[in-house]
């Protein structure tokens, strides 16, 4: 896998296909990202874990807190890992203890760990570095556009019109497959992620 | 499966723009309102918080002007982009988010004349700083750089002579200064050069110019490249400290490799206002559609014309990049190989006076101040845009008192050449 530039196809099928999904790291603080992302995926239809040990007893959009991965106690298709490069290993490691393991581990925007994701893949899970599934997810059904962001997708299709709770479709025709653009050379080009 | 990379023909027509949700309808309607209803409280403020996509004022976005935000940003290769009123106010949006009070930038010393007093005299009351450059001359570059530089400022077909400018090399200044490189696009369009492609950070248009390309609409935009790293140091705290107007968000950590398009928005147009109405917005899209055969045409019908004057007793010189005799016609085979724009002056034998009569007895060409329209265009630069400045700086800039500039439209180019002729000998 190529982690520099994924194929929008890639990401289309992650993000069709999981239902459930653990955030590591999620804030109930609401001008953080993590926040943003919760609660913008919750809204479109994803069954949302907040894991973040030190707000156990609360809850993040009324759904409750759990300490680790292997507190939720049933089984979640996606990892999305809101922390920095440096802490991602252990939290590769926890997943892989799951039974059944998920099925995709997802790095936030900024965090990337190559040997951590080397380990994943090796057993058999999708992994996806320094991207946002909020941003993702809003690009591939263009919802982001009404913000003047390039989806990189074109589609002579009606839109949906998009109202609380609603899966959009992802499934428009791509435009650069995220392989040619300046920024993911120059994302690739950045010596080190912050 | 990999998906299939559409031409840039196919973008422009289409990208952006999808049949509308609620009517169907095929064209992009145009959204002449200045708000939009909320669907609940708790969307309204998720909207206000930058936690949601969607519509809020006019003054910070509309559908229809997303759209050609959409369109342009996918034609220029960038992440994201912003349009506004006027190529000006991008100017102004873009550095309002780079610059504090007794900062610089660089600005190449051939630009138009509206950017040069811009850049010398409203930004001085800001406290921005400019430190001219010679584009010719990549050293003088280097050589301006100070520890309070915050950015360089080019264009890449550059008004009034259409001369080329080495855009690589001076990314590459830009680079090791730690600065972004902003490319005022506006003569090439991005059928004719990609400036992101050639290392660019932002792009700027006016986009009353040849994306228009009608002559009806001002209006202006800015392409984020989404190229920058904006948290590597401290130099840039509207991107990467925390923002006391959206309760300590920070936007490049939220908004990742589209977060300058989103500080332009949200920092920028919001609270200094410069909107594009929604009208513009739909004129300049349709000319959008078929900005490829208008490029190809007002290049073809240039380099006609050019050919037409380079032989003509009356006339001393001619700069246009794309004669095989002119001094930036490498550079123009290297960045412009489609084309070499449409913009370019010519010196009279007879000078000032000469440049005069001439714009006085051309009778298809229009005497204005502006370029890029579907109309070819004339103008005396010496009495008009460029006369602001003292006639060393008019040399410097290409604008000297003999020199006449033309903005060649998409008429059939035997009748612009048989306009000239007459003019030229009356
Ligand atoms: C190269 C260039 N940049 C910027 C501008 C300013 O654009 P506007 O008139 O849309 O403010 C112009 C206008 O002539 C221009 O030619």
């Amino acid at each position: 896998m190529n982690h520099d530039a994924y194929d929008d196809n890639y990401i289309r099928s992650i993000l069709s296909s999981v239902k459930s999904i653990a955030m590591i790291g999620a804030s109930p603080v609401n001008v953080r990202p993590s926040y943003f992302a919760f609660k913008y995926l919750a809204q479109r239809g994803y069954d949302m874990i907040p894991v973040n040990p030190g707000h156990v007893g609360k809850s993040l959009l009324g759904k409750p807190f759990v300490a680790s991965l292997a507190d939720i106690g049933r089984p979640v298709d996606m990892i999305d890992i809101f922390r920095n490069s440096s802490h991602i290993m252990p939290v590769v490691d926890d997943a892989l203890t799951l039974s059944p393991p998920p099925k995709v581990i997802w790095m936030q925007l900024g965090a990337r760990d190559d040997a951590a994701a080397e380990k994943a893949e090796a057993a058999g899970l999708k992994v996806v570095m320094n991207r946002c599934p909020k941003i993702e997810y809003g690009r591939l059904s263009s919802e982001i556009s009404w913000m003047g962001v390039n989806s990189r997708t074109l589609s002579s299709k009606r839109a949906p019109i998009p109202t609380q709770g609603m899966r959009l479709s992802l499934n428009r025709m791509s435009v650069g497959g995220g392989a040619t653009a300046a920024s993911d050379r120059a994302a690739k080009n950045k010596s080190e992620p912050t | 499966m990999t998906d299939r990379l559409p031409g840039f023909s196919t973008l422009a027509v289409h990208a952006g723009a999808q049949p509308d949700p609620t009517t169907g309808a095929r064209v992009t309607p145009i959204y002449q309102t200045t708000s939009f209803v909320f669907n609940d409280a708790d969307h309204a403020a998720s909207l206000f918080g930058l936690q949601a996509f969607g519509n809020i004022y006019t003054r910070i976005g509309n559908p229809t002007t997303a759209v050609l935000e959409e369109r342009i940003a996918a034609l220029e290769g960038g992440t994201a982009a912003l349009a506004v009123a006027s190529g000006h106010a991008a100017q102004v949006v873009v550095l309002q988010q780079l610059l504090m009070p007794g900062d610089e930038f660089i600005a190449a010393r051939k630009l138009y004349g509206g950017s040069i007093n811009q850049f010398t005299h409203a930004f001085k009351s800001f406290g921005w700083n400019v430190a001219w450059a010679d584009p010719d001359d990549i050293g003088s570059f280097e050589r301006a750089v100070t520890p309070r530089t915050k950015a360089i400022f080019i264009e890449s077909i550059a008004n009034p002579a259409g001369s080329i400018t080495d855009i690589e090399p001076i990314a590459e200044v830009a680079r090791k200064a730690g600065v972004p490189l902003i490319v005022d696009n506006t003569l090439a369009t991005p059928y004719l050069i990609r400036p992101i492609d050639h290392g660019a950070d932002i792009v700027v248009h006016s986009l009353t110019k040849f994306l228009g390309g009608h002559g009806n609409s001002l209006g202006g935009i800015i392409v984020d490249g989404g190229t920058f790293d904006w948290s590597k140091d401290n130099k840039y705290p509207m991107l990467s400290e925390p923002r006391p107007e959206y309760h300590g968000i920070r936007i490049q950590e939220t908004f990742g490799n589209f977060a300058f398009a989103i500080a332009c928005r949200v920092l920028g147009l919001r609270d200094l206002g410069p909107a594009l109405s929604p009208f513009n917005a739909f004129m300049i899209l349709t000319g959008i559609e078929t900005l490829p055969l208008r490029m190809q045409k007002h290049c073809e019908n240039a380099k006609a014309v050019a050919e037409f004057l380079a032989g003509h007793s009356a006339v001393a010189s001619v700069n246009y990049a794309g004669l095989a005799s002119d001094k930036y016609n490498k550079l123009a085979r290297k960045y412009a190989p489609k084309g070499a724009g449409a913009v370019f002056t010519f010196s009279l034998r007879g000078g000032y006076d000469a440049g005069v009569n001439l714009v006085s007895n051309l009778k298809l060409f229009s005497h204005l101040a502006n370029v890029g329209d579907t109309r070819s265009l004339v103008i005396h630069p010496a009495s008009t845009t460029h006369s602001q400045l003292d006639d060393a700086a008019k040399v410097r800039s290409g604008a000297a008192p003999d020199v006449v500039r033309l903005s060649i439209g998409i008429e059939d180019k035997e009748d612009l050449i048989a306009d000239l002729e007459q003019a030229l000998s009356a």
